[in-house]
């Protein structure tokens, strides 16, 4: 970081965008805080507002009320310019009439950068992903793969304070995705800017990020590190969007337990205190290192409900059996039926 | 899938090459008739002494063209159509895109204003000539009288748009701005509504303000569209007679002619049929070299 200055936190209070006047909000009183240098991944469905509260970061977007804090201090009414950030569109937004160094050098140009430094910036940048001998190429001459780096080297060449990056692997086929995703921790831990990454994707979540911030219908549902949302979800939504297949969840008084299908596991491998059930197969895949079997539970209170195991081996498990499945005592998950929030575990009887 | 397949066949042109050569006559005899033969007709006056009227016709060389660009008129008629095609344009561009620009974000009222734009493009150009010459006329002149109610200029001493030769052509040159404006103005709305929102979002983000995002990114990127509104433009402002001839008829004095409009006085209206067709023949070079670029814009088009 030459002339870059500190880096930054990002931080909203009861940030709020209504898009049309008496309608839900798409972004609903969201708080929170990055670290300095966190990769902070926003996970939520499609229409959850991760993409909208993003855009309100940068400045495309004017928030209905509430602020948006960059380095202490409230940029609501900057001009993206102003904010001292840099932006990885979905689609790249690469300038298709520019070479890649003309891509690379516009943030410059546009900031006034003295024009002796341009060329050592772009250079900088592009060796720092690699790209230097594509300088002269069109974005339409190159793959996937390097139109990413050539968006991300546009990103970086200002050295801003904060990135922020809108789903960028969604338009690579499944194999890049790997080594895109791959490239991309690599770059943080180089540049150790403090990014916030939009996602659906919650392998992309759990193995990018720092902390994981889960959004649905504008709301803010937990906040924490992939471990945190993943063994100890805040409410009945992370519970089931995190995890494939997700959790599974059983009704049960005043409560819904929840358990992870990894530990609904067959009887005879189980030990120490757990909770009982009978199990009817009705459909197993195979996925190479482990198994899904999905089924209903039978007899009891659950009657009926349908629950999912992943198993390590499920060659003696057919299609039809009925078999009893435990889960360790410790791995139940309680939430309150009606407020869907995690509550204390508590002791329960199950038949 | 049989009884479609058996359908596609029966109707199929490449089966049948009498309906297909059918088929493709009526552009072939339009293009014959009505293009190709006054081409070569006008070729062929133009090296004789044709005469309306007169049924004796002789080959007379290069005489006809000789006349003619000793004729001051004619070089007038260069100059017009020149200036008049090539400074309407800019006009029109720049103006276009400032239309495109504001029509570009929704508003209140915006599809009024868009039709109210697309106006003068669906009228008949002969009516918003012949409005333009009330506009413009010297006793009746709206534009006349708000400068004279607003004691700009006395009655009497105000001026006269289409009777003094510089205010002529400027007025000449307006109608035909005008005219033009509300196509370019589509298209370039067309071609902005495809650049992708992402772009210029990225070039704010990026730090640019609107003046570099527009002269940088957004029209640089519309290129291929903003040729294809200037050829147009070209094509139908350079061979456009109508708008001189209902303002002006290429008065005062010869100074507002154009080749079209001077192909037709001398060539129908002066009965010298030899000369017209000469003069409309100067027009060819020029639409030549624009139809060899709208070409290479259609090709390029295909190729990306």
């Amino acid at each position: 970081m030459t002339d870059g200055g500190p880096m930054a936190v990002v931080q909203t209070r009861n940030l709020t965008k209504v898009f049309k006047e008496g309608q839900l909000g798409a972004v609903n009183n969201v708080n929170f805080e990055t670290r300095e240098g966190e990769f902070l991944v926003f996970l939520g469905p499609s229409g959850s507002g991760k993409t909208t509260l993003l855009r309100m970061i940068a400045g495309l977007e004017t928030p209905t009320s509430g602020d948006i804090l960059i380095g202490g201090r409230v940029v609501n009414d900057l001009s993206p310019r102003d904010r001292r950030i840099a932006m990885v569109f979905q689609s790249y937004a690469l300038y298709p009439h520019l070479s890649v160094y003309k891509n690379i050098s516009f943030p410059l140009k546009a900031q006034n950068v003295k024009k002796e430094l341009h060329k050592e910036k772009v250079e900088w940048a592009a060796s720092l992903l690699g790209i230097g001998a594509l300088l002269e190429r069109k974005p339409r001459e190159l793959s996937g793969g390097e139109r990413q780096r050539v968006a991300l080297a546009r990103a970086i060449v200002r050295e801003p304070a904060v990135f922020l990056l809108d789903e960028p692997l969604s338009n690579l086929d499944a194999k890049l995705r790997a080594s895109a995703r791959e490239e991309l921790e690599r770059f943080h831990r180089r540049v150790g800017t403090t990014s916030i990454y939009v996602t659906h994707d919650q392998v992309e979540a759990m193995a990018m990020g720092d902390r994981i911030m889960v959004l649905n219908k504008g709301v803010v549902h937990q906040l924490g590190t992939p471990t945190d949302v993943y063994d100890n979800p805040a409410d009945t939504f992370v519970a089931t969007f995190l995890g494939s297949p997700p959790m599974n969840l059983v009704e049960l008084g005043d409560v819904i337990v929840g358990f992870r299908p990894e530990y609904f596991r067959p009887a005879s491998a189980s030990t120490g205190d757990s909770v009982p059930f009978r199990f009817k197969v009705e459909n197993t895949e195979y996925l190479g290192s482990e198994w899904i079997v999905s089924g209903t539970l039978v007899g009891g209170k659950f009657e009926g409900r349908k629950i999912f195991s992943r198993l390590t081996a499920a060659q003696d498990l057919h299609l039809g059996d009925t078999r009893d499945f435990v889960v360790p005592q410790r791995e139940l998950k309680f939430f309150d039926r009606t407020t869907e929030k995690r509550v204390e575990p508590r002791v329960l009887s199950w038949q | 899938m049989a009884v479609a397949r058996t359908k596609i066949k029966s109707i199929g042109a490449a089966q049948s090459p009498l309906l297909g050569a059918a088929m493709f006559s009526p552009a072939v005899l339009y293009i014959l008739l009505l293009v190709a033969g006054p081409f070569f007709l006008a070729i062929f006056y133009a090296f004789s002494d044709a005469r309306i009227g007169n049924t004796e016709m002789h080959y007379v060389g290069l005489e006809n063209f000789r006349s003619i660009l000793q004729s001051p008129s004619f070089r007038v008629a260069i100059r017009n159509s020149l200036i008049f095609t090539i400074c309407s344009q800019m006009v029109v561009i720049i103006g276009a895109n400032i239309l495109a620009i504001s029509l570009e974000n929704t508003f209140r009222g915006r599809g009024l204003i868009r039709f109210l734009i697309l106006l003068p493009w669906v009228a008949p150009i002969a009516l918003g000539a012949i409005g333009w010459k009330w506009i413009l006329d010297s006793i009746y002149s709206v534009i006349t009288w708000v400068l004279v109610a607003a004691h700009i200029y006395k009655p009497f001493s105000a001026p006269m748009w289409l009777g003094e030769p510089h205010l002529a052509i400027a007025s000449v040159l307006l109608v035909h701005s005008w005219r033009m404006m509300p196509f370019s103005t589509v298209i370039l709305l067309a071609g902005r509504t495809a650049i992708p929102k992402d772009i210029p979002e990225a070039a704010a983000v990026d730090g640019a303000g609107f003046w570099r995002t527009q002269l940088q990114i957004v029209i640089p990127m519309m290129r291929p569209i903003i040729s294809v509104a200037v050829l147009f433009g070209l094509i139908f402002t350079f061979t456009d007679m109508t708008v001189v001839y209902i303002l002006t008829a290429g008065g005062p004095f010869d100074s507002t002619q154009t080749l079209p409009s001077l192909a037709f006085t001398m060539g129908i209206q002066g009965s010298d049929l030899a000369a017209g067709a000469a003069i409309s023949l100067f027009l060819v070079p020029v639409l030549v070299i624009i139809a060899y670029f709208m070409l290479r814009v259609a090709h390029r088009a295909e190729v990306n």
